[in-house]
């Protein structure tokens, strides 16, 4: 199939289109003559005279700027553009009838519902860390993951996101910025995938330069947001190859980081000791906070949290770290729901009343 | 068929959109439609609100269903329901699991769950409600559901149960097609 093709039906009717509009003219005007660009640069300029020369109207219909249209335009061609169709958004089969045909169409107003923004997984080491940052009141300088969700309710850490690798040189600057003093209560939080993508140089940067922040990579063993792609740390290749595995604590050492700490993700009081520690301190430090992803193949949770309604003292701790999986009922007591529950066992640690436990999965 | 059919699936992620999309693409597929599906990505796994087109016909050109168009609506939950209802046609049909997953806005307390969906729905439009999670846990799996929900759509669908248990066959995870198969008989018998 040509790259740049003319489909030619009724011509009262002739529409230049590249890409996903080429979708909606079909469906708002399935008789309509069709120009469809494969390449919208450099344009077919005979091809567009030829068709312009015989439909009786064109419209050049294009998402955003008027790219095509303004081209097509200065060879003195005579076209109905973003006139009619805005310069903002995505369009549709409708939005075209309503334009073109000027067709009305008349649609309900949704219903004013709750938003259900996304959430941590339920059995995400991030929660984990997220929660216990939250009780330290710490601060965050967040980076490009899943993890960047700690910033809303209700963990509430995260304070700064910018691009890949920017968590640990937006901590850096902050203390040049404002002194030593300022980040006594701030991290750096980077994933795995993304110290290893932009965040080493940033690392290697905040030691030759002195600085005294503490960044906390949340190693879950895999690049989770974009779907498990393995990286240098995950011993295989891309396409699955066993192949050297860079290992994070000696890495950290070879930057010239002094005091590296390895902690389980899920032990959250160990977690909490070290965050106090390191962050007190008049140095670089990193803290590689460790637990696989709740969605890797290879974690699958042979456990599940229940929780117990008779010791229940509906004072809601468990409900803290804001777990999809776990919701508060009428009567105040809280439910596990045993198809979300990835066994991480959080809520049991945050539960002072033994009111969740932990049971095998049958 | 003379006119398009237009379904959304809609939930929250993780229970299952993306697998109901790709069965019923897949039995569209089969009986020779032109078929196109489309997939909100990404939040699909991480609890947010998640909805998928399928839209099959003779021809088919855009992929996604507009405000006001679809024939049916299969909800996993309550409030994806309401969300997304005024996607359907004036005389279009719900499919709803009769659940409710609190979003993270009503846990914490910044929002607050509205009070019956269902009933409010049913006054406009034709409301199939099943609690497809009691039926699943009958079953001894509460992840199969979703196959429940689909069984009670495919009885409104002009395709035999035999094609059916195929496409589920050929779709859902090896280990899982025996407890898929009774979940989507459940559903059909029930519906």
């Amino acid at each position: 199939m040509a790259i740049n093709r003319t489909e030619y039906r009724d011509t009262s009717i002739g529409v230049i289109t590249s890409g996903i509009p080429y979708q909606y003219v079909r469906e708002a005007l399935p008789d309509a003559s069709v120009l469809k660009l494969g390449l919208v640069h450099p344009l077919p300029r005979k091809m567009i005279e030829e068709f312009a020369s015989k439909v009786e109207t064109l419209y050049v219909v294009e998402e955003l700027e008027p790219l095509i249209e303004e081209q097509v335009r200065s060879w003195g061609i005579k076209l109905i553009g973003k006139e009619i169709f805005t310069i903002q958004g995505e369009y549709s089969a409708n939005m075209l009838r309503k334009a073109i045909l000027k067709q009305e169409i008349v649609t309900k107003e949704p219903a004013k519902v709750p938003a259900r923004p996304p959430i941590l997984c339920p059995g995400c080491p991030h929660r984990s860390v997220f929660s216990v940052l939250n009780q330290l009141k710490i601060h965050g300088a967040g980076d490009i993951g899943c993890y960047t969700l700690g910033a809303v309710p209700p963990l509430n850490v995260i304070d700064t996101t910018i691009c890949m690798g920017a968590s640990i040189s937006m901590l850096h600057g902050m203390e040049k910025a404002k002194g030593k003093e300022y980040i006594k209560d701030w991290v750096a939080l980077i994933g795995d995938s993304t110290f290893l993508h932009t965040g080493v140089n940033s690392l290697m940067n905040m030691v030759y330069n002195q600085s005294s922040g503490t960044v906390i990579i949340l190693d879950n063993s895999t690049t989770g947001m974009t779907g498990h792609q393995d990286h240098a740390a995950t011993g295989r290749t891309l396409k699955g190859d066993p192949t050297f595995a860079v290992d994070l604590e000696e890495l950290c050492h070879a930057l010239g980081v002094q005091h590296v700490k390895v902690v389980n993700a899920f032990d959250t009081k160990l977690l909490a000791e070290t965050v106090k520690e390191e962050v007190a301190r008049d140095a670089v430090s990193v803290i590689i906070a460790q637990a696989p992803c709740a969605l890797l193949k290879s974690n699958v949770s042979k456990v599940k949290c229940v929780a117990l309604p008779e010791k229940c003292k509906k004072c809601g701790m468990c409900l803290k770290p804001g777990c999809p999986a776990i919701t508060k009922q009428a009567d105040g007591t809280v439910k596990i729901d045993e198809t979300m529950c990835n066994g991480c066992g959080l809520c049991k640690t945050q539960c002072k009343f033994e009111a969740i436990e932990t049971v095998p999965i049958a | 068929m003379e006119q398009t059919k237009s379904i959304m699936i809609v939930g929250v992620g993780g229970q299952g959109t993306l697998l109901t999309s790709r069965i019923l693409g897949g039995i569209t597929t089969q009986a020779g439609y032109d078929v196109k599906l489309s997939e909100v990505h990404g939040m699909a796994q991480r609890g947010g609100s998640v909805v998928t087109f399928v839209r099959y016909g003779k021809e088919v050109a855009e992929p996604i269903v507009e405000e006001g168009c679809a024939d049916v609506l299969i909800a996993f939950e309550r409030l994806e329901a309401l969300r997304y209802a005024h996607f359907l046609k004036k005389d279009g049909v719900i499919i709803v699991n009769d659940q409710r997953i609190d979003p993270m806005t009503v846990v914490t307390g910044a929002a607050e769950y509205p009070e019956q969906i269902i009933e409010n729905l049913s006054k406009e439009y034709q409301v199939v409600a099943v609690d497809a999670m009691a039926e699943a846990k009958k079953l001894g799996n509460a992840k199969v559901f979703n196959t429940i929900i689909i069984g009670v759509a495919a009885k409104r669908m002009n395709f035999t149960k035999e094609e059916w248990l195929q496409v589920i066959e050929k779709t859902v995870p090896p280990k899982t097609v025996e407890i898929n198969k009774a979940a989507f008989e459940a559903g059909y018998a029930g519906a």
